[in-house]
């Protein structure tokens, strides 16, 4: 069963990305952070975590398409108004990236979690693709 | 502790270089100097009433999370368990890609002197830590009447 979450809608926040010039050049627009990822496999899938800080369920988009998984999001920090800025780390508030999925994942199982910013992705093997034992006979 | 090894918009990495290098040429920099790239990730901002700092942890465990705030030091420390830790001893796992940090971890930040340490608020969602101080009432401008 797939796994739709809503799109994220792009709405002209005013506090985006500090310090780049409004209706600036499309390249700044487009700008998103690269999450960091730790990808488990096991017998039966593969298990991804991604750190998606700020983020909640609305905000996120999961899409699979044939072999590619995209993870979008868009983070939501309660800014007040008159904030200025002294020291950032984390410049932009959107997430993406890219994965391409092998053949033996089922891609229509896919599973996935969003707790304290963490998005928990489960992507099962397809049932033909568990390991299978195989009788050696001995002649 | 977001970058790529090929960055999706060269121009918008070509811009964090440029900044990092300004700030890696600071003439004043803090005896405890700038710390960059470490786990969790900081913002640091203001308002003319406030000192606005995001922690940027996700999952960690709020039980093992501390903020503590003495003589105008703010430390924020904690842990955050390896996915590997949640699998049973003889299950089979390999770990493909291991880019999040695990681990304990500490962060230590100076904040301004007017900083009043009894009017602190910190909140924990989706994993960011976002802590409120006040300023000192006493500290905030104030226009003076000339008669």
């Amino acid at each position: 069963m797939r796994n739709d979450v809503q799109t994220t809608s792009r709405s002209s926040s005013a506090a985006r990305q500090p310090g780049t010039p409004a209706g600036g050049p499309a390249r700044y627009s487009d700008a998103t952070l690269t999450p960091p990822v730790d990808v488990l496999e096991d017998a039966g899938g593969i298990t991804l975590y991604a750190d998606l800080p700020g983020v909640s369920r609305e905000q996120l988009n999961l899409q699979v398409e044939s072999d590619t998984l995209t993870i979008e999001a868009e983070a939501n920090l309660s800014v007040p108004p008159e904030l200025t800025s002294s020291h950032t780390e984390v410049g932009l508030a959107r997430f993406r990236r890219v994965f391409t999925l092998s053949k033996e994942l089922d891609t229509e199982r896919v599973s996935a979690e969003l707790a304290q910013g963490v998005l928990k992705l489960r992507i099962p093997k397809a049932q033909h693709a568990q390991p299978r034992r195989i009788q050696v006979q001995v002649a | 502790m977001y970058r790529s090894l090929f960055p999706r918009d060269v121009f918008a990495e070509m811009d964090r270089l440029q900044r990092e290098m300004q700030q890696a040429l600071d003439l004043s920099p803090t005896i405890r100097g700038v710390a960059r790239n470490g786990f969790p990730a900081i913002n640091v901002g203001g308002t003319p009433q406030t000192v606005e700092i995001y922690v940027f942890a996700p999952g960690v465990d709020p039980a093992t999370l501390e903020v503590q705030l003495e003589r105008g030091l703010l430390t924020i420390a904690g842990e955050r368990k390896s996915p590997l830790a949640e699998v049973e001893a003889d299950a089979k796992v390999t770990a493909h890609i291991h880019e999040r940090f695990d681990g304990r971890f500490r962060r230590v930040l100076t904040l301004p002197d007017d900083a009043d340490p009894e009017a602190v608020e910190a909140r924990l969602r989706d994993g960011v830590l976002h802590i409120t101080v006040q300023r000192r009432a006493s500290a905030q401008p104030r226009r003076i009447a000339i008669h």
